[in-house]
């Protein structure tokens, strides 16, 4: 048996405080003790991405990170990227160019997307397709997932224009 | 004999308000407004908006109070006797509650066996011997999911190695005997043929040229993101059984655990919510399900039991492994007359293959594929080996892949054997649109089609000559570039009951809608979506026959308690068989609105026409009743001595097949220093007939042709000489991911299929089943100057190496 420990995670910007195993991974606390199911687990090894969380803003893999790791830092989620009914243009942009077809890539895909646009703006096609290679998708093909980012990276960046002039 | 016997002697009758337009046209119809949205609309799918806010529902999100968790001991060797199975350790864990083994289910009425789809038996949980490596051999029940995985560990299972029977050539010696529990001692299962023998054997003997060639297509798995997985929550009180399950045929399924656990079928509510991916991996019935139901049934609580990457990879029904000996014959003037093929298929320890039961090969006799030919004869056996079992399909109808895969690389060889154009030669041999419906040397019956066109099209995207041109500069430089086509012939939509059942239940499929009385509705299928938009589509098919909004239409599927009965999704039979239920019983609903329409106008049916959502008096459209009118009064001012309401139900039996088709053109750069094979463009033109939702059918061939291209170049389920499975991970069974794949051009014709009443034919597989002989074409028509015929697939920069440096051409 592992040891317990308690920690104190921002999640989605809401303090929450449990007391877990030591090696309970990150997945596992966000979906069974937070019932955060929009996370989901593909593979159990880092390949698939359909676990990807930010922890402080840096896309990770939370099938491969101990919730003990994220003690003290913020972990944001799919489910903090909406702002209530309004959809974060990621969101948009996946539901306007059909970047998804079962769905269960898709909440690693975009806060994978999230963390790319947030390094880089205005990625070029190829920038966006090295962005995501760490997350696999079974359905789509990746063309309309392309575009999805695409249609994201304008609107922020014409968001962005705006809150500047 | 043909294995179709006598259902194609005649063409089918179209069904009733068929398409009589069999043309061939650029032009997507639509004949509703975009406030209907009915077929041929670019619909956003209605299902998104919670798959991207992660509210999905799938299995592993479902959480029952006091839900106990499964994990499942797995069996270390391919062949090994098993001599004891020690629990005690796992069983002194705290907060573990049991530990099922073979023996467990036999005593409670042998469930340690279970049918396969094909009607062979298959191990739940073994006693006597271990058939396949990582097979299941007892499960653990726990508190907790990391206390059932640490207990799985604590479980010793004592085995006494048996030879491994990986070869399945070897394997038809019966040195080993896999399956020892037969009554006929041989590892030979079945032997099927179609087409005439007889007639084949005189065309070769009469043939100008003959090629011959030899391939493998190896074992791939589906691998869904998501796993497959079960939450089994049994009600001792009232006696019912609820199963949470990663299925793509609950209704199905639902009828097998009937029949093989006693329990009484109106106590099994099979769930099949939100699924992460199939492509035919969730079809079968795995052990892991058949012990979790048990496991919930004697502890009289909820249980789960989630697969990770590891278990599905290595234990889950794999696709393909079949070995190919064709032969192809031609005239003195290049024309095709003739293809002779025998094939091995490795069924691993059983025969689970999801086909038909009369199909035991699929449809693997479509291989004469686009080409008009006098002759042709196919042989497969199927063989037993110490692989886990299986035979689905890995997003295609029934082995179809396997025939156009081979027919195209076929077709290719005696192109270039002849010295002729690839493009060219295949024009030569199509079967030209003035001979459909065509009835083909092996019994099918094409519905429609007009090859030429699609592969024009493809050519013209392309540029097709001036590629040829291009090429040819590159190979005066040293520079290997090669184009390679693909027109393939789908077969989909399974099927009609004459032929096709799966452990005799008939392959139709259901609808039934019910209009509200404010004009909305529900409507509920048979079948179940993956990911293939079915909240969409069958809602713009209702749309499209009631012009009722697609918006306005709830779609329901996956729940046996309120779901009609059908065969589920998988081999694109969604939209040939519930998507024409659809149409179907919204004809229905259509009549019935005629007569409350005339009852309301005060005239008679016969003086009214429908125009796109309203019956209207001819000659007097502002006299008319919209369906949304009708609907409230079927509720409040309904007609004396006809029923209230508005619903109908349809079970929709196919009177044929569809016959989707394509032509693919691949652009490929080979590095002579490396061996990698880069796929520089690729241009897909597909006919699935009438169109529902273009954008729905763009994603499908994307999705498709990268599941195309990852055969192709990357996956292979490699096992050792110890029948030791060596992919069992992602680092080694290579998902292409956005940086592989490239950027498909997509684009279509449309010929829509008398055999549908929309006009529309199947589409998710036709990719899939397309884009592998055009990359395998286009390799070897890189390399074919320097004495390259073939290469077997994926297609591997080591692979190409070695032939490269066979040929000289690197070190």
């Amino acid at each position: 048996m592992s040891s317990r420990h308690g920690i104190t995670v921002t999640v989605n910007g809401a303090q929450v405080t449990r007391e877990v195993d030591a090696r309970t991974l990150l997945v596992h606390f966000l979906r069974e003790d937070l019932s955060l199911t929009g996370t989901h687990i593909g593979c159990d090894t880092t390949s698939c991405g359909a676990c990807t969380v930010h922890l402080d803003g840096v896309a990770v893999k939370s099938c491969t990170v101990f919730a003990v790791q994220a003690d003290g830092a913020n972990v944001d989620t799919v489910e903090g990227l909406a702002d209530g009914a309004t959809l974060h243009p990621l969101q948009e942009g996946f539901w306007e160019k059909h970047g998804l077809q079962c769905g269960y890539c898709t909440p690693g895909m975009l806060m994978a997307a999230k963390e790319l646009l947030a390094r880089n703006p205005d990625p070029t096609e190829e920038e966006i397709r090295f962005g995501i290679s760490g997350n696999l998708c079974r359905c789509t093909g990746y063309n309309k997932i392309v575009e999805a980012i695409q249609y994201a990276a304008q609107k922020l960046r014409e968001a962005g224009e705006e809150a500047h002039a | 004999m043909s294995h179709l016997e006598s259902s194609v002697q005649s063409l089918h009758p179209a069904p009733e308000g068929a398409s009589k337009q069999m043309e061939t046209t650029d032009q997507i119809r639509i004949t509703t407004p975009e406030k209907v949205c009915g077929m041929g609309h670019r619909m956003k799918r209605k299902e998104d908006p919670r798959f991207i806010r992660g509210q999905g529902h799938y299995v592993d999100d479902v959480k029952l109070p006091g839900m106990l968790y499964m994990d499942i001991v797995r069996s270390p060797y391919a062949h090994a006797k098993i001599l004891n199975i020690d629990a005690s350790e796992a069983l002194a864990t705290p907060g573990v509650l049991a530990v099922i083994t073979g023996k467990d289910l036999k005593d409670a009425g042998n469930l340690h066996w279970m049918p396969t789809l094909m009607s062979d038996t298959q191990m739940v949980l073994p006693i006597d011997k271990v058939v396949y490596f990582a097979q299941e051999v007892c499960a653990v029940v726990a508190t907790e999911r990391y206390i059932a995985a640490d207990a799985i560990e604590k479980v010793n299972v004592e085995y006494e190695p048996l030879p491994a029977v990986v070869d399945p050539f070897e394997a038809l010696k019966d040195e080993v005997i896999v399956r020892d529990d037969k009554e006929k001692k041989t590892n030979h299962v079945w032997h099927w043929e179609a087409g005439d023998k007889e007639a084949t054997d005189k065309v070769f003997g009469e043939a100008a040229t003959v090629v011959k060639q030899s391939m493998h297509l190896p074992r791939i798995h589906v691998a869904s993101i998501e796993t497959c997985g079960m939450v089994a929550n049994y009600d001792p009180t009232m006696g019912k059984m609820q199963l949470y399950m990663t299925t793509q045929a609950p209704h199905a399924i639902r009828t097998v655990f009937a029949l093989v656990s006693g329990l009484p079928e109106h106590k099994i509510q099979v769930i099949s919510p939100d699924i992460g991916g199939g492509f035919g991996g969730k079809v079968p019935v795995y052990p892991g399900y058949v012990v979790c139901a048990v496991a919930s049934l004697v502890t009289g609580k909820p249980v789960k039991w989630i697969e990770d990457r590891s278990e599905n990879l290595q234990a889950d029904s794999f696709a393909r492994d079949y070995h190919i000996t064709a032969e192809m014959a031609a005239d003195a003037k290049g024309k095709i007359t003739g293809l002779r093929v025998k094939t091995l298929a490795d069924n691993g320890a059983a025969d689970a293959a999801a086909n038909p039961s009369k199909f035991p090969a699929g449809m693997y006799s479509i291989c004469t594929g686009s080409y008009d030919m006098k002759a042709a004869h196919v042989e497969v056996d199927g063989v037993y080996t110490t692989k886990p079992p299986g035979g689905v399909a890995y997003r295609c109808s029934f082995r179809v892949t396997e025939a156009v895969h081979m027919v195209e690389r076929m077709t290719d060889i005696l192109a270039h054997e002849l010295g002729e154009d690839p493009a060219d030669f295949r024009v030569k041999n199509f079967i030209k649109p003035e001979q459909f419906p065509y009835k083909s040397p092996t019994g099918w019956e094409y519905d429609s089609g007009n090859y030429d066109a699609a592969l024009a099209k493809a050519m013209d995207i392309i540029g097709y000559r001036e590629l040829r041109k291009e090429q040819a500069e590159k190979r005066a430089r040293g520079e290997l570039m090669g184009i390679g086509i693909c027109s393939f012939t789908e077969v989909v939509g399974a099927g009609p009951s004459r032929d096709f059942d799966i452990l005799g239940i008939k392959m139709f499929d259901s609808a039934e809608i019910r209009i509200h009385p404010t004009g909305k509705a529900i409507a509920r299928f048979g079948t179940k979506s993956q990911g293939q938009g079915h909240e969409t589509t069958y809602a713009q098919i209702i749309a499209e026959e009631l012009g009722i909004p697609a918006a306005d239409v709830e779609i329901e599927e996956g729940d046996t308690d309120t779901a009609p009965y059908g065969l589920g999704t998988y081999a694109s039979r969604s939209t040939p068989t519930a998507g024409a239920a659809g149409a179907m019983a919204a004809r229905k609903i259509k009549a019935k609105a005629r007569k409350i329409a005339a009852h309301l106008l005060e005239v008679g049916e016969d003086d009214l026409e429908w125009s796109v959502d309203r019956w209207q008096v001819k000659g007097s459209p502002d006299q008319h009743k919209t369906i949304q009118d009708i609907a409230f009064a079927a509720y409040t001012n309904h007609p004396q001595g006809m029923e209230a309401g508005l619903e109908a139900t349809d079970y929709y039996d196919p009177p044929n097949l569809t016959f989707p088709f394509g032509s693919y053109i691949a652009v490929v750069d080979v590095d002579s220093g490396t061996g990698e094979v880069k796929v520089r463009r690729f241009v897909a033109v597909d006919d699935c007939g009438n169109i529902i939702n273009p954008l729905v059918v763009e994603g499908q061939i994307h999705g498709g042709l990268t599941q195309g291209l990852a055969p192709a170049l990357f996956e292979e389920i490699v096992y050792d000489e110890n029948g030791q499975n060596l992919t069992g991970t992602f680092a080694d069974y290579l998902v292409p991911t956005a940086v592989e794949s490239p950027k498909w051009e997509t684009a279509h014709t449309i010929t829509p299929s008398p055999h549908h009443p929309l006009g529309a034919k199947g589409v998710g597989e036709s990719p899939t089943v397309g884009a592998p002989p055009a990359i395998a074409n286009a390799v070897v028509d890189a390399l074919w100057h320097l004495g390259v015929r073939h290469v077997d697939i994926p297609i591997t920069p080591q692979k190409i190496w070695k032939l490269l440096r066979d040929a000289g051409v690197s070190d």
